[in-house]
């Protein structure tokens, strides 16, 4: 297949899914089965595009004019290339978790969450294909649109209240900041198309453009900068895997990944150089980073603290392309892989307990671990890479954001970043310590009950009896005395977490892809 | 034939006008309606293809040339506007069978196709007429017969919103008759070319800075733009839906391109801006228009009533492009004009088929609606997005091309103001949304989708609004060229 | 001050025309808001009709000579304004008209035609 049409193939496959999904939502299994199917193959895909990247090609596509001078267009080059093969390998994963938690928990319409989880993967695989600008705004927007229904899916008073603080977040700083700056660029630049080295060098003083990347950094809401954040813990309203699938890989990586981009190929590393408002967003990032574990040190709710962490876990990111040199801008862009999988693992780890033992405050997870030991080891696992402790390939990206710092010159980030991680190995270790090594609270009788039907924050609506069957006891994979995930959870789990060890072991791939992008092969 | 199209594209409809008041019939009168409707689009089309080609029309009635007669002069502006004039009426003709079938007492309807066509007729007229008594005449027939629309709607306080718009819009256009007259005694011609070439030696005197004055009051009353607007939420809010969803996307319409003619072709853009300062009266009414009104149709909790005031903010987005006065923002402001009749027009139909399935538009009775009329909010949450302005939707594209007019000048707190008008369409359009698709269901009462023949209009003019956004070089391009020739001026 | 009575006809018109609007506005009922319109509405017509009265100007009807030939050099007084205040009379008279059923329509819905008791049975509706 000529690999324009590849590209499109790709994006499209996840929407030809979801609709599938509508088609077969009569039979639950062959439903599910269709979002597996799907995914696999689009995971493949990917793969063929990877393959046509490693040797230096550059697809593309352009679909079509939109207005005079701006076209819908896609390119694929290796920054894209990070974020797509994270969005489409984890999306079938998370399924597969999905289809256990979302059983066991006796959730309501399934299928309008299956049939708009495929098309919030279309709208990442959109914007990590994005040829230009205005493709990738496309995108990122129409990804704002297709992810509300997740988030609300619950459709209490809750809901809607945080949908609204999530639309109107994302909504404001797209619309408000990043679109503008958009429109500037194109006034300026006279294209919107990415290319190394940037589109911006030379068009004016860097006074204006300092003042277009604050717009650009703080428009782009999914990235989570403080004071823009609010909307992240607010989604966790939504389903666990809304939020392991959305708030730790599609939609904040969306953000962050935009960051990078915009970064590299709009302002190109140089630039940004001799841009005054770099550092100054490079501490803003660092204060996230800071106050985000910070916050998430005083959360007992566990994916309250998860999504604080992942706030300032993102801030990463933005301080790695902000840091304006080859080793933040590769340490940003493994990150991207690295927190990816070792933040899914924590909040699948979270929706089990949350499905098997009801538990959603840590303090009362004390002595969990021993009925559901594989959980928290995959939770332990999953903290080091957080926090950027071998074996787990965190480690690697922050290896080389601190690398970063110290070739910027900058001794204070670098030590922002050790305070994080410490911080980190006490918020989050916290978890599987006490789960393992402490003893259970007093009443902890509820906990093995088999039919928990949602507490009220997370959302108990009314039952219909067509869109859940009580297949027996699904809330849970009873073996021995063990009481862990459903079974299609644990397993989806186990593969996130060994996935974090093997990127320490084999982190060649993304860093070659990073290499290729500040090496500067085309476009 | 076709050497005469720009008089039958008049002629015919008035023609058929009376024919639908004397079939008697609902169901014939209609069919005489759909039959002007579609002339009319396929006379508009073919002239604004033909000026496409060859450029200006000029049309003698009646074969006396002008300036002693009247003419037709047709370009690019004017073909424009008649042909979403008469593509809103095709849309909406078929859709109004059934909403007004609903709505108005059956013995009525002939008297209310025979109004519509008028309505039409007077639309056609001011767009393509070349002189400017002509434009008065067809102004007061379009009004005359919305006046008489309105009036047919099923709430009583529509005969005070008609009353009063009748009042106002009378007003309005009696201001511009002055202006004419003032500006006829000074030149002695009423033909817009003419006027166009003997108004820059007369205009030290001062009646003529007067005559352009009374002009822009009466024109900007009809255009309803913010602090002239009062007539506007009324009329639209207890017009029948049908009346509503066609006058929300035409007759606004034309008095933008009234202004753009009187301000660019007669006065001349140096006259205009440079020495009456036009844009220091526009921009800033604009720019209170888009904030004020956005913000008070957030609270309204009347659908329609909120519609409406969102429609005087996009004619404050409208005007504020013209008030630019530069090729970027004028090509906004035209197709504002477009894009916002597509939008509009969706969003009034999909309240049209609201109010035909349970009787009222006001908000809190359409809780869960999402579920029982799928289709319809459906429609309803998609042209939202298009005011929202959500890219690959025509809003998108008139706010690129408006924010670039305001950066091209460096106007940063005007392209802000743009983004927090889209921000408020937000918030009242999620309003909406939010009840339709959160809110419960009334149990006892079961509520059917809405019949065919109003969900396809409807949706014809949603796809339209995306359509036209995802390739929107097109309409781009005859805007440009018609906001040059405009700047151009006549030569 | 021979202009200023010379000019007579357009102190007429402005008296009419601030009478018409002032009635317009300020009156509440509603027919008196149409004679208010209508006011304004002949002030405009008369100031039509005196733009078209040129000075010596005769009426506009050519003038014949003793063989019906044309005669030359003769000033006429335009006929265009009043040609177009027909069409404006007639604007007018239709105007007046719908504007008078609508407050037939009016009373027979409300019970009356004040514009005040109007708004206060809407409001408590």
């Amino acid at each position: 297949m000529d690999s324009g049409l590849l590209i499109l193939f790709t994006v499209l496959l996840p929407v030809v899914g979801a609709f599938l999904v509508l088609a077969l939502r009569f039979n639950e299994n062959v439903r599910e089965a269709a979002t597996l199917i799907t995914g696999g193959v689009t995971f493949y895909h990917v793969l063929g595009l990877l393959h046509l990247v490693r040797e230096g090609e550059r697809p593309s596509l352009t679909l079509l004019e939109v207005v005079p001078g701006v076209d819908l267009a896609f390119e694929v080059e290796p920054l894209g290339m990070v974020f797509a093969l994270v969005a489409s390998f984890l999306w079938p994963v998370t399924s597969l978790y999905a289809i256990g938690y979302m059983r066991g928990h006796h959730e309501e319409n399934q299928t309008r969450f299956f049939f708009f989880f495929a098309i919030a993967i279309a709208g990442a695989l959109g914007v990590a294909f994005a040829g230009n600008l205005f493709t990738l705004f496309v995108f990122y927007e129409f990804l704002t649109f297709c992810t509300f229904p997740l988030v609300t899916h619950h459709q209490t008073e809750e809901a809607k209240r945080s949908g609204r603080i999530y639309l109107g977040i994302l909504l404001t700083t797209s619309v408000g900041l990043q679109l503008v700056a958009i429109i500037w660029t194109w006034v300026l630049a006279g294209t919107l198309d990415f290319r190394t080295g940037g589109i911006l060098a030379g068009t004016t003083s860097t006074a204006v453009l300092g003042a277009i990347l604050v717009l650009y950094v703080y428009g782009v809401g999914k990235a989570a900068v403080m004071p823009f954040h609010r909307w992240l813990p607010a989604a966790m309203v939504a389903p666990t895997p809304v939020s392991a699938l959305l708030h730790a890989v599609a939609v904040v990586k969306a953000g962050v990944f935009t960051v990078l981009k915009v970064a590299v190929y709009v302002f190109g590393i140089d630039l940004l150089q001799t841009l005054a408002t770099t550092s100054w967003l490079a501490w803003a990032a660092a204060a996230t980073i800071i106050l985000g574990s910070l916050v998430a040190f005083s959360k007992d709710n566990l994916k309250a603290r998860l999504a604080y962490s992942t706030i300032s876990q993102l801030s990463y990111i933005v301080l790695g392309a902000m840091l304006a040199n080859e080793l933040g801008i590769i340490g940003g862009g493994m990150h991207i892989a690295m927190h990816a999988f070792g933040k899914i693992t924590l909040f699948f780890a979270a929706g089990a307990i949350m499905v098997a033992a009801h538990e959603k405050e840590i303090s009362r997870m004390h002595g969990l671990g021993r009925t559901m030991p594989i959980t928290f080891g995959a939770f332990f696992v999953g903290s080091l890479s957080i926090i950027g402790l071998p074996p787990a390939g965190g480690a690697w990206s922050k290896w080389f954001l601190g690398m970063g710092t110290l070739e910027a010159g900058q001794f204070g980030l670098l030590a922002v970043l050790m305070l994080s991680s410490l911080l980190g190995l006490y918020y989050l270790l916290e978890v599987p310590v006490k789960a393992f090594f402490f003893p259970p609270p007093a009443d902890d009788g509820h906990r093995h009950d088999d039919h928990g039907h949602g507490e009220e924050d997370y959302g108990g609506s009314t039952h219909a009896a067509d869109d859940h069957a009580h297949h027996g006891d699904e809330s849970a994979f009873v073996i021995g005395g063990l009481r862990e995930a459903p079974l299609p959870s644990l397993i989806a789990i186990c593969v996130t977490a060994t996935a974090t060890v093997v990127l320490f072991f084999w982190p060649d791939l993304w860093q070659e892809l990073m290499t290729m992008v500040v090496g500067g092969g085309a476009p | 034939m076709s050497e005469n199209l720009p008089a039958l594209l008049i002629v015919v409809p008035l023609m058929l006008a009376p024919v639908a008041a004397l079939v008697g019939r609902a169901g014939a009168s209609w069919a005489v309606a759909t039959a002007a409707c579609w002339w009319a689009l396929y006379a508009s089309l073919a002239l604004l293809l033909r000026v496409w080609d060859e450029g200006v029309i000029r049309y003698a009635l009646g074969g006396w040339p002008a300036p002693y007669g009247i003419e037709y002069r047709i370009d690019l502006a004017s073909a424009f506007v008649a042909l979403i004039v008469a593509v809103i009426g095709a849309i909406a003709i078929p859709y109004a069978r059934t909403s007004i079938a609903r709505e108005v007492a059956e013995d009525r309807a002939p008297l209310f196709y025979t109004a519509f066509i008028l309505s039409l007729t007077g639309l056609l007229g001011i767009s393509i007429t070349g002189d400017v008594f002509n434009v008065f005449v067809f102004l007061e027939i379009s009004s005359l017969s919305a006046y008489s629309m309105i009036a047919l709607g099923q709430d009583r306080r529509a005969l005070t919103a008609a009353y009063q718009y009748l009042i106002m819009g009378s007003t309005g256009a009696t201001f511009i008759v002055i202006g004419i007259g003032l500006m006829y005694v000074m030149t002695g011609t009423l033909n817009m070319v003419d006027l166009a070439e003997r108004l820059p030696q007369v205009a030290d005197n001062r009646t003529i800075p007067v005559a352009f004055t009374f002009l822009t009051v009466g024109i900007t009353l009809k255009l309803a733009l913010f602090p002239l607007h009062l007539w506007l939420p009324n009329a639209y809010t207890f017009a029948p839906s049908a009346v509503t969803a066609f006058m929300a996307s035409t007759a606004t319409k034309v008095s933008v391109y009234l202004l753009l003619r009187f301000f660019f072709t007669i006065f001349g853009f140096q006259f205009s801006f440079e020495r009456m300062q036009l844009d220091m009266v526009l921009m800033p009414l604009a720019l209170v228009a888009i904030l004020a009104m956005s913000l008070v149709a957030i609270y309204q909790a009347n659908v329609k009533r909120l519609l409406a005031f969102s429609s005087v903010a996009q004619i404050g987005y409208m005007v504020l492009g013209i008030s630019f006065g530069s090729v970027l923002g004028v090509t906004a402001g035209i197709l504002h004009l477009f894009n916002h009749a597509l939008m509009k027009g969706a969003l009034f139909m999909a309240m049209g088929c609201v109010m035909y399935r349970i009787g009222s538009v006001r908000i809190e009775k359409m809780a869960g609606l999402g579920k029982a009329m799928p289709w319809t909010m459906a429609a309803f949450v998609l042209a939202g997005l298009s005011l929202i302005g959500v890219p690959l939707t025509v809003g998108f594209v008139s706010k690129w091309y408006l924010v670039q007019a305001a950066l091209e000048r460096d106007q940063w707190a005007v392209a802000g103001v743009v983004m927090v008008g889209s921000l408020m369409a937000l918030v009242y359009i999620w309003k909406v949304v939010e009840v339709a698709y959160f809110g419960e269901l009334d149990p006892d009462h079961e509520i059917q989708e809405a019949p065919l023949s109003l969900l396809v209009p409807t949706w014809v003019l949603v796809i339209a609004s995306f359509w036209f956004g995802i390739d929107a070089t097109g309409t781009a391009e005859v805007a440009t060229a018609a906001a040059e020739s405009l700047l151009r001026g006549l030569p | 001050m021979s202009d200023a009575l010379g000019h007579f006809n357009y102190w007429a018109v402005v008296v009419l025309m601030m009478v018409g609007f002032y009635t317009l506005i300020a009156r509440g009922n509603l027919v008196k808001k149409l004679i208010g319109l209508n006011i304004f509405q002949t002030s405009v017509i008369m100031m039509y009709v005196s733009f078209g009265k040129i000075t010596g100007g005769t009426a506009p009807i050519l003038v014949e000579g003793d063989h019906g030939e044309a005669v030359e050099h003769v000033v006429y007084s335009n006929p265009i304004p009043h040609v177009l205040m027909l069409t404006a009379i007639v604007v007018g008279v239709a105007t007046l008209a719908l504007g008078l059923s609508l407050v037939v329509r009016i009373k027979e819905a409300y019970g009356t035609i004040d514009e005040d008791e109007i708004t206060a049975k809407d409001n408590a509706q």
